[in-house]
């Protein structure tokens, strides 16, 4: 399968499931978005995105794409350092005109799924995990999922909002702006990860010419700006309201 | 203005490709600044000679930078600090007084070291002939006017097949990728009418052999062409990519 035996099969890969993993963000961070705007909207996501039989075939979708991502990038991560040799260059150094992402591209990746990790545990198992299983794995319905994600960044809630039989602890203060704050780390190395990512995606299925090659670079630089804007000003928004809420 | 100075020249010697390789650090007096770099190395082997030392083996041929031969890494970049040119048209005034300058071969799998600053390169010739040519008929000489060729076309095959093959891209690239070599010797074939014919039988025989021989996986850094003492674009990579990509939906 020239898929996964040619060098280029296997570029053409991670190409595609990298861009199909940059439009789930896009339409993740267009939802998130409406937090800022109204939580009922957000509310209505929530409801819409639960246990159903398409927001679960969408997960598992997505889930296959991060795995096949992943996986790829640690075949062609192996298999490069293995071209490389295992003499390396006594003086290293960077070329003019070479982003540091473009040579970091695994190490970002990394970063970005260590705190995917936190964030499944964050929301994931909260909200659709407990509509799935019906278990009570979080203080707040998972139709209400604006409360949570609110009560999570800032600490404010409203008492009524508990979930019926869930023993509710509220966390220490100071963890609602840490968790702001490795959010806004993890978007960070996100931008990177794709300020990078999308041009290299399109440059590999051939989409790039002496005019195209920097107007695609231009456009990955818009792409990774989009995103992480939308999703970081979700969270200066709560950031914003901690400070508010504690400061003053 | 060019004057003499004084340097250290720290070199990778290895008596063999299965040796230990290690740096040895030779010091050099009124080095002239006029002269190229492979001119003081000739300068240090006849002082090694005189010394009854074995001379730092090193590849070299034509020293106008048309043949590809030169091929050493200079303070960190493949041909040297310089941009666009080959070693052995880069001059000694690029260089500092005390200056200790770190020469290395080649590192790449597909590399192998076989004396000192000298690697096997042949991996790029066995690309070569895994498709890295058209087939023409024998016969009379046909009129060079007979196919009309957009003069774009003409202007970008030429820079494609500027290419001299020195192996600076992939031993520049963190991947070990021999891409922007493929590429190229893809490319200048690819945009001619000419090279049509086989097309896609090239692309997949070209790649096919050049992962067969161990280099790495592109990634687009761009470290290739900012290196390539021919300045080949990145762009002739994308052709690549679709040539291949174009040839395995075809099947």
């Amino acid at each position: 399968m020239w898929l996964t035996d040619s060098s280029i099969g296997r570029k053409f890969v991670m190409s595609i499931s990298g861009l199909f993993l940059v439009l789930f963000l896009l339409f993740h961070a267009s939802m998130n978005l409406t937090l800022i705007f109204s939580e009922d909207a957000y509310n209505w996501i929530c409801e819409m995105l639960g246990a159903n039989w398409y927001a679960l075939i969408g997960t598992g979708v997505l889930a296959l794409g991060v795995l096949v991502h992943f996986a790829f990038a640690i075949v062609l991560t192996y298999q490069n350092r293995k071209a490389r040799g295992n003499d390396r260059y006594a003086v290293e150094t960077r070329q003019e005109g070479v982003d540091w992402a473009s040579k970091n591209m695994l190490a970002l990746g990394i970063i970005v799924l260590g705190f995917l990790v936190l964030h499944l545990a964050n929301f994931w198992f909260k909200m659709q995990f407990q509509e799935l299983t019906g278990l009570k794995t979080g203080a707040f319905d998972p139709q209400n999922g604006a409360a949570y994600v609110k009560y999570l960044f800032t600490g404010l809630y409203d008492p009524a909002g508990i979930q019926e039989g869930y023993e509710f602890s509220p966390m220490a203060n100071w963890l609602h702006p840490v968790y702001c704050i490795l959010y806004l780390v993890w978007l960070c190395a996100l931008w990177f990860h794709l300020s990078h990512g999308v041009w290299s995606a399109l440059q590999t299925m051939g989409m790039s010419n002496t005019l195209w090659l920097n107007r695609i670079k231009v456009i990955s630089i818009v792409v990774a700006t989009i995103i992480v804007g939308m999703f970081a000003a979700v969270i200066v928004y709560y950031l914003g309201m901690f400070v508010g809420a504690n400061c003053f | 203005m060019d004057k003499n100075i004084n340097i250290k020249v720290r070199v990778w010697r290895q008596a063999g490709p299965k040796a230990k390789g290690y740096f040895e650090t030779y010091e050099l007096k009124n080095i002239f600044q006029g002269a190229s770099f492979l001119e003081m190395m000739d300068i240090l082997n006849e002082q090694l000679i005189a010394e009854h030392k074995d001379p730092i083996a090193f590849d070299h041929d034509c020293r106008e930078g048309i043949c590809g031969m030169c091929s050493m890494y200079v303070n960190g970049h493949p041909h040297g600090p310089d941009s666009a040119i080959t070693t052995c048209q880069l001059h000694m005034r690029k260089f500092n007084d005390g200056e200790t300058i770190t020469v290395e071969p080649w590192r790449s799998h597909a590399f192998p070291v076989i004396k000192d600053l000298m690697v096997d390169r042949g991996a790029y010739d066995k690309i070569m002939q895994a498709g890295g040519f058209i087939s023409v008929n024998t016969g009379g000489v046909p009129d060079a006017n007979a196919i009309p060729i957009p003069k774009a076309k003409a202007d970008e095959a030429m820079d494609a097949a500027s290419c001299i093959g020195c192996g600076a891209c992939a031993a520049a690239c963190k991947n070990g990728s021999a891409m922007l070599f493929v590429a190229a010797k893809v490319s200048q074939l690819a945009l001619l009418p000419q090279g049509k014919v086989e097309a896609a039988k090239r692309a997949k025989a070209m790649v096919a052999k050049m992962d067969e021989l161990g280099f790495g996986n592109c990634t687009n850094t761009g470290a290739c062409a900012a290196e390539c003492p021919k300045s080949v674009s990145l762009t002739n990579i994308a052709r690549l990519n679709r040539e291949f990509l174009a040839a395995k939906f075809q099947d």
